[in-house]
This record gives structure tokens, C-alpha cells and sequence, in this order.
């Protein structure tokens, strides 16, 4: 059997968006910038496309600017907001320290240009709360960006209530939607938030493709200067067949929450049940405010890259916060902002799972992990010397 | 999966000579958990001829099979030439470690060392210091993995 359990890395395409796409590579080919016929076909689809995304995030499609994933628009609402806060000598930011690192590095810059960065504490429920939020802003804040729900563990953040204390002090409020875009529902208007970015393969779209939401008003700086396209904040011809792919995947993904969301979150609570028998293991991230698809774990006494492998061989594609996977010297930054000490940061695992999952992929898994942690327990002296007592369990 | 070649794939997925030895005549471990990876190795030595040897590893998997070929590597030798065991070797014998692995091969050098010292150490055995030098883990790992 083969399971993809990574789709929190990345989604297969849906059927609906490849046929979406289709047309825009030999048919529609025309560049939206030109004035003749098979220009303006392009440009009719790319309006289409727009006004598609603008009604699942419930803003108006001129609110919409297409990037190049999530890591475009995340640079392009953080590098804006500081550009404004800095006119009116505003340079403090708030995030929270489990940030992806499209925002946390984007941060780290400004920090070198003399902004002031407030990381919230993640610890307390994994998560954060609007008061931390309201707590944070100063006289000097100018945004306050902050994921609606976390990659790795799942954790789903309060983001209504934190853009209702953000919109009540008149700061700007930012959020990565890129895990929540198409899983949960969204509405811009409703939860006060001013921006939001999202990516096109998270939700069985293309790669290569994202979205940024500003609401109208907001000044955005350029990260791509070129021509006039997307009202001249983002040069470059646009990735049509990747834009209309992106629109059509997001756009079954929302019609598809109510149904999707209840299944996928009833096999990630099995998962979830039976992988919490497996000894001295501990669950990560929000239990109750979490993405229907998350279920990530932290297993003592082993790491996470040699669970991979076999994971692997065993037929199962799953992804791992230890160090040897992020290809750094310490484990994921998330897991240790959650307070994971390093010993077993190393040995985590996250299944990310998605509609296309079945509940027999659930039972393999089930069946395989708790093989394998044992298997790997068996030949390490870490568990070893917690078994014998000369190590201290840590969970 | 491309990481890694055929070897190393074959040493993780079938590791030779895992487990303990209960009256070994020498164990060495190196490493630290909070690195991510500790190697343990148990020698069994009679007339100066490693007679078994056993490993234990917690870590990725290019260190589990750096562990399993090194022992393969030093089964029934003299402790002459265990002691001349060199990571290059278990490298070259894998068919090559990606460069930010590598160092799972000098564990697995010194996991080696550390356990024949504690061989001569425990028998009075004379040896000259200065060929037991072990290396920071974690200067080691930040130079391999450093930002």
C-alpha cells in the first residue's frame, strides 16, 4: 500500500484544476498585455481567475495581486507594512516565534534595518490569544503578522478575534494562510484582516503560483518590478495557466469545506488515538483548534529522519522536524518555539492528510508506525538508558 | 530514495551486528542526543582479535549504516587494525555519504576508538593518548550543518 501522508508539504493536483489549466498552454496562449484577440481571451481568464479567488476570500477581486506562491506574498505584506509603518516612524512588528520562515526571515531584514520584532510566546496550548496580541502593541506597531494555522503542528490561531483588537487599534494585520487557504473557511471582511497570503499547491493546485489579499487603501511595495501587470505591484507576464489551475483548486476546496473538513478531521482523530497508545510519545500542537489534516508527534528516543526512511520503504510519505531532514544544525524551529527540548525535537513526525485519504490508509499507518518506533527504540542507546533508568524520560 | 546510494540503503535497511554484548571487553560511545545522534559500540575481544562486535545508534540513517559497515568492517580483525579504521574508509565503503553526512562516519571512527581505549583502559594496556583525540560533536556538527 502507498500512503501520501505529506500534504501539508505539498497536494496532487486535482482533476478540476488541471483541466483548468489545460487550455492556457496552446489554446489561450495569448499574453494578457496585448491589445489583440488572443490577448484579451488570456485577459478575460486571468479577470475570471481574479474574481474567483476574490469570492472565496470574500474581498473584491482588485484586492487580489497573483505571486508566485506564498513565500512572494508573505515577503511583499511584511516588506509594505514596514515601508508605511516606517513614514510615519512606526518600526515595531508582532508575530508569534512559529512563524514560516518566509515571514521569519523576511523579519530578521527588517530587524537589520532597525525595526523592533516582538515573537509571541507559543508554549501555553501551542497556540497564541488576542489578548497576548493586544498586549504586544505599542504606540509604535505597525503590523501584527501572524499565521492563521501552523504547518507543522497544526494549531489553528484565534485570527478573528485578533483582528478585531488589531482593527480596533488601527494596526495593520497580516496573516499566512497558506496551510488554512481551502481547509477552513475565511472571510476577510468578517475577521478584520487588512492582508493574507496563500499558495496554490496546498490545496490540490499548481506549484509555483499564490495569491496576495490587500485590502484597498494599503500601499504595496513591489518585490518584482517590471511592468504594469497586477496594477503595476507585481512585474512580470502573469502565469496564467497556473493562475486559472490555482482559482479552480481553491475554488472546489471551499465548496468542498463542509463535507471535506468533518472526514479528513475524523481520520486525523484516529490517527491521533491510536498513535497516542505508542510509550512516551507526546502530541504537538492545539488539540481542540486544529487543522482537520495535522497530526504531528514527538517519540523519545529516537530521530526522525531514520522514521522517515522506513516510514518510506513501509509505504508511507511522511515529513519530520529533526535536524537532519530541515538540513540545519537544530530541529524545526516550530517544535522548539512549542518548548520540545532538542533531545526529542529529533524525533518527531507529522502525517499531513487530505480528502483523497482513506480510512485503510488510516489503519496502515496505524499499523506501521508503532512498528517501526519500536523497531528503531530497539537498536538506540538513548532508549536504552531510559529503559535501564540511567536517562530520564523527558515525555 | 536518491539521498543515498544502494549501500548505504542496504546497511540501513538490513543493519549487520545490532544489539549488546553482556561481558564485552570494551564500549565506546560518542555523540549527544541533543545533536541527534549517539553511537554505541561493544567489542568482544580474545588474543587481540575482535571476536564480535555489536551497535546500537540513535540517529538518521546514513548513521545507522555508517555504525553497521564499520562493524562489518572490523569483525575478526586484530585491534591494530581496528585502530586504523578510518571514517574515509567507511565512507568510500558506502559508496560515498552526502558531504552533510559525512560526519556520521567519523562518529562511527570514533565510536570505535572510544571502546578499544576503554578495552586498554580496563586491561592496563599502554597506548599513546593523543590517537584518541575525539571531536567536538557539537563544533563538528556546526560546521557541517552551520547556517
Amino acid at each position: 500500500m502507498h500512503v501520501y501522508a505529506d500534504n501539508a508539504a505539498t497536494t496532487k493536483m486535482s482533476p478540476v484544476a488541471i483541466n483548468a489549466m489545460l487550455p492556457y498552454f496552446d489554446k489561450i496562449y495569448g499574453n494578457p498585455s496585448s491589445l489583440h484577440s488572443v490577448g484579451q481571451e488570456a485577459r478575460e481568464a486571468l479577470d475570471a481567475a481574479r474574481d474567483t479567488v476574490a469570492a472565496c476570500l470574500g474581498c473584491e477581486s482588485r484586492e487580489i495581486i497573483f505571486t508566485s506562491g506564498g513565500s512572494e506574498a508573505d515577503n511583499q505584506a511584511i516588506i509594505s507594512a514596514a515601508r508605511i509603518g516606517a513614514r510615519k516612524n512606526k518600526k515595531h512588528i508582532i508575530t508569534t516565534a512559529f512563524e514560516h520562515h518566509a515571514v521569519l526571515h523576511t523579519l530578521n531584514k527588517l530587524e537589520k534595518e532597525g525595526f523592533e520584532v516582538t515573537y509571541l510566546d507559543v508554549r501555553k496550548g501551542h497556540n497564541i490569544t488576542a489578548q497576548q496580541v493586544a498586549d504586544a502593541i505599542r504606540e509604535d506597531t505597525c503590523l501584527v503578522t501572524v499565521m492563521y494555522a501552523n504547518n507543522e503542528i497544526g494549531s489553528v490561531l484565534p485570527i478573528a478575534e485578533i483582528g478585531a483588537v488589531c482593527r480596533q487599534r488601527g494596526v495593520l494585520f497580516h496573516t499566512d494562510a497558506v496551510q488554512a487557504a481551502g481547509h477552513i473557511h475565511i472571510n476577510v471582511k468578517e475577521q478584520n484582516i487588512d492582508m493574507l497570503s496563500l499558495s496554490g499547491h496546498k490545496f490540490h493546485g499548481p506549484k509555483g503560483v499564490g495569491a496576495l489579499y490587500a485590502r484597498r487603501g494599503i500601499a504595496l511595495v513591489n518585490v518584482i518590478e517590471g511592468g504594469a501587470q497586477e496594477r503595476g505591484k507585481r512585474g512580470g507576464t502573469e502565469n496564467i495557466a497556473g493562475i486559472c489551475g490555482m482559482a479552480a483548486a481553491l475554488k472546489d476546496a471551499c465548496d468542498h469545506i463542509d463535507e471535506n473538513m468533518p472526514r479528513v478531521a475524523a481520520m486525523r482523530d484516529r490517527l491521533i488515538e491510536g498513535l497516542s497508545r505508542i510509550p512516551h510519545c507526546a502530541l504537538n500542537g492545539d488539540r481542540v483548534n486544529r487543522l482537520p489534516g495535522n497530526v504531528s508527534f514527538c517519540f523519545e528516543g529516537i530521530e526522525g529522519e531514520s522514521l522517515l526512511l522506513l516510514l518510506d520503504a513501509k509505504g508511507v510519505c511522511a515529513s519530520s522536524g529533526s535536524a537532519c531532514t530541515s538540513g540545519s544544525l537544530d530541529p524545526s524551529h516550530v517544535l522548539l518555539a512549542i518548548g520540545r527540548v532538542h533531545d526529542v525535537a529529533h524525533g518527531s513526525l507529522r502525517l499531513s492528510l487530505c480528502e483523497y485519504n482513506t480510512d485503510e490508509e488510516v489503519d496502515h499507518i496505524l499499523k506501521v508506525v508503532p512498528e517501526v518506533v519500536s523497531y528503531l527504540r530497539n537498536m538506540s542507546p538513548v532508549w536504552r538508558d531510559l529503559q535501564t533508568g540511567k536517562r530520564q524520560y523527558i515525555l | 530514495m536518491a539521498l543515498y546510494s544502494e549501500k548505504v540503503m542496504d546497511h540501513f535497511m538490513h543493519p549487520r551486528n545490532v544489539g549488546s554484548i553482556e561481558d564485552a571487553s570494551g564500549v565506546g560511545e560518542v555523540g549527544n542526543a541533543k545533536c541527534g545522534d549517539i553511537m554505541k559500540i561493544y567489542l568482544k575481544i580474545e588474543n587481540d582479535i575482535i571476536q564480535d562486535v555489536k551497535f546500537e545508534t540513535f540517529g538518521c540513517g546514513s548513521a545507522i549504516a555508517s555504525s553497521s559497515m564499520a562493524t562489518e568492517m572490523i569483525m575478526g580483525k586484530s585491534i591494530h587494525e581496528a585502530l586504523a579504521l578510518t571514517n574515509q574508509a567507511v565512507c568510500e565503503a558506502l559508496d560515498g555519504l552526502p558531504a552533510h553526512k559525512v560526519h556520521c562516519s567519523v562518529l562511527a571512527e570514533e565510536a570505535i576508538k572510544n571502546a578499544l581505549k576503554d578495552y586498554f583502559d580496563k586491561n592496563g594496556i599502554p597506548y599513546d593518548a593523543e590517537k584518541f583525540k575525539e571531536t567536538d560533536h557539537d563544533e563538528l556538527h556546526a560546521q557541517v550543518h552551520g547556517e
